[in-house]
């Protein structure tokens, strides 16, 4: 394979490599004009289909195919929407955050070709709120390629007419749920729709919508430019393209990096990290952010970079958000941790999360503290079992794998706090 | 309720979206930018513009944790304590504020300069611990660069 050459970070570290000028002198936007002169809709649809690209907000499910499931504007006319996910914040995570900050003309071009594809006349881009100035760079991105034509009626001479709407959020992890996210930008609570309908038929307002994540739309504008092979060429089979990876915790060099997808997790942590800091001994890593099942040391020295690869050991690539755990961690604190994140963040909407993660945050506090009572290992996986598929969204999911697999793979530190503890019986 | 050139910016938030009930969690953070927090009468008066319910918009701005139903001090400081944040030292960071301006998380300073609020990740986990002032992110703390941030913040 050839050496592999970063695309979404490429132009991350020049000097203003935010703005339009300097996007422009490094290429960009080429992507953009090709498309719209030499693609149909129905073919920028077809390309990035075959280009295997999968979603990179976590589910990793294929854009193209997702891009599909709108129906045609003969059978549904009407207005129909892209909404762009930039409300990264799943524990772990701040891969979006690069290419909001340092390339969010790349994002823009994406945003432009996929509205394009999907005849989507609005974009929006839901930002958390969290991440002021990175909006604010944004909507000067917008109000640059608004001036230069490449935003607004008649975008390049198509007859395609495209508005970008850079909307805030106002902190609520849920709102990474798509369906929450676009209540959300209805301007409601974050909560959770059942599905099916799929907002691919009823989303926004009621309208056939698409939603994608930062980086998934920032892969686009290469796979028009140099095609879907190209694009596919890059990492393993059904697992294509480049990807970020997010780096966290006891490393010496955490950060964000783009690698092929697949790239081993162990070159990951020692090569582009630097290794585990201070000399120490890995213990254990969290391999796509804080709803991945954690991975022994010898399970993260084996595994690769990618959806199949993290499917096939039982934990999942997400958003990968690699959080690196040194030998000094008490696990039971960590998850106590995540629990208690869960546990906040949980919409409130369905009984199994809402009550659920706060049972199990209690407990897993009071194991902190050395008083864990005999039967509560049990108890938790119980409460585990009762939030399993039975909630509107994934969030009660998302709380509970992580806990089950710390549960399993590191069950001796739980039990020392049975031991150790003055709980007395339930 | 506002000046006109901020009436203007609500006008034109308004007019942005296809739909104008959307326009609530911008209008919300406008309120709070001018007012510091987004008080009774501050729901009221987006609950007219937008037309909606003031029994909704009090759902939307206690569901959402950036927005403030009581007054903060003039500077909110919001100290991550999610995962990476934590087993990268947090917890120095929060006794260093302590210990600088003797206050605890959901607290306000006596002189209403600060406030302190411990808040789940914020999406700088590679640059943990952090923090953010205000709209400013503050990386890569330690005790002794937090107390040298905290003595530059104006008042």
């Amino acid at each position: 394979m050839a050496a592999f050459e970063p695309l979404l970070t490429r132009i991350v570290g020049m000097e203003n490599s935010r703005t339009l000028a300097v996007f422009e002198g490094e290429g960009g936007y080429k992507a953009l004009k090709k498309g719209l002169k030499e693609f149909s809709p129905a073919e920028v649809t077809e390309e990035v289909k075959a280009s295997q690209l999968r979603g990179r907000g976590g589910a990793g499910f294929p854009a193209g195919v997702k891009w599909g499931f709108l129906p045609s504007q003969e059978a549904n006319p009407g207005p129909r929407y892209l909404v762009c996910n930039a409300d990264e914040s799943e524990p772990g995570t701040f891969k979006d955050r690069v290419i909001l900050r340092d390339n969010p003309h790349l994002l823009l071009e994406g945003c432009i070709l996929s509205s394009y594809a999907l005849q989507a006349n609005h974009c929006f881009i839901y930002i958390r709120g969290e991440y002021p100035e990175e909006a604010i760079i944004l909507e000067k991105a917008v109000e640059e390629a608004r001036a230069a034509g490449y935003v607004g009626t008649n975008i390049l001479g198509s007859g395609f007419d495209l508005d970008i709407i850079v909307h805030r959020g106002a902190g609520a992890y849920i709102c990474g749920e798509e369906t929450a996210l676009l209540e959300s930008l209805e301007g409601k609570r974050g909560y959770p729709r059942i599905k099916p309908p799929f907002p691919a038929v009823v989303g926004l307002y009621g309208r056939p919508t698409v939603i994608n994540n930062v980086e998934t739309l920032a892969c686009v504008p290469s796979i028009i430019e140099r095609g879907a092979d190209w694009f596919a060429s890059i990492g393993p089979e059904k697992n294509t393209g480049p990807k970020l990876f997010c780096v966290s915790g006891h490393v010496e060099r955490p950060g964000t990096y783009e690698g092929p997808m697949g790239m081993p997790l162990r070159e990951v942590i020692d090569d582009l990290c630097g290794g585990v800091w201070k000399g120490r001994k890995l213990k254990a890593v969290i391999p796509g952010g804080s709803s991945t099942p954690v991975l022994t040391a010898e399970e993260a020295m084996s595994v690769n970079m990618d959806f199949d690869s993290l499917a096939s050991v039982g934990s999942m690539l997400g958003s990968a958000a690699v959080i690196v755990l040194d030998e000094t961690v008490d696990i039971v604190a960590a998850a106590a941790n995540l629990m208690r994140f869960y546990h906040h963040e949980s919409c409130g909407q369905c009984t199994p999360c809402r009550e659920g993660t706060g049972w199990l945050e209690k407990i897993l506090h009071r194991f902190e503290k050395g008083q864990g009572r005999a039967g509560e290992i049990e108890d938790m996986q119980d409460i585990c079992d009762n939030i399993a598929f039975k909630t509107v969204c994934p969030l009660g999911d998302a709380a509970r794998m992580p806990l089950e697999a710390f549960l399993q793979k590191f069950r001796g530190e739980f039990e020392a706090r049975i031991a150790a503890g003055a709980g007395g019986s339930r | 309720m506002f000046s006109e050139e901020i009436t203007q910016e609500v006008d034109a938030i308004v007019t942005r979206y296809p739909e104008a009930k959307s326009a609530l969690l911008p209008l919300l953070h406008l309120l709070q930018r001018e007012k510091g927090w987004v008080s009774p009468e501050g729901m009221k008066w987006a609950a007219e513009r937008l037309d909606l319910s003031p029994a909704h918009v009090e759902g939307v701005v206690t569901f959402y944790s950036m927005y403030f139903t009581k007054p903060v001090g003039r500077n909110v400081i919001q100290l991550c304590r999610t995962l990476s944040c934590d087993i990268r030292g947090a917890q120095s960071i929060r006794k260093m504020i302590h210990d600088k301006i003797g206050i605890g998380p959901g607290e306000t300073s006596s002189d209403e300069k600060y406030s302190l609020i411990e808040v789940e990740c914020i999406g700088a986990c590679g640059t943990a611990p952090a923090m953010m002032i205000g709209d400013s992110l503050h990386e890569n703390l330690t005790p002794e660069r937090v107390a040298a941030i905290l003595d530059k913040v104006e008042d």
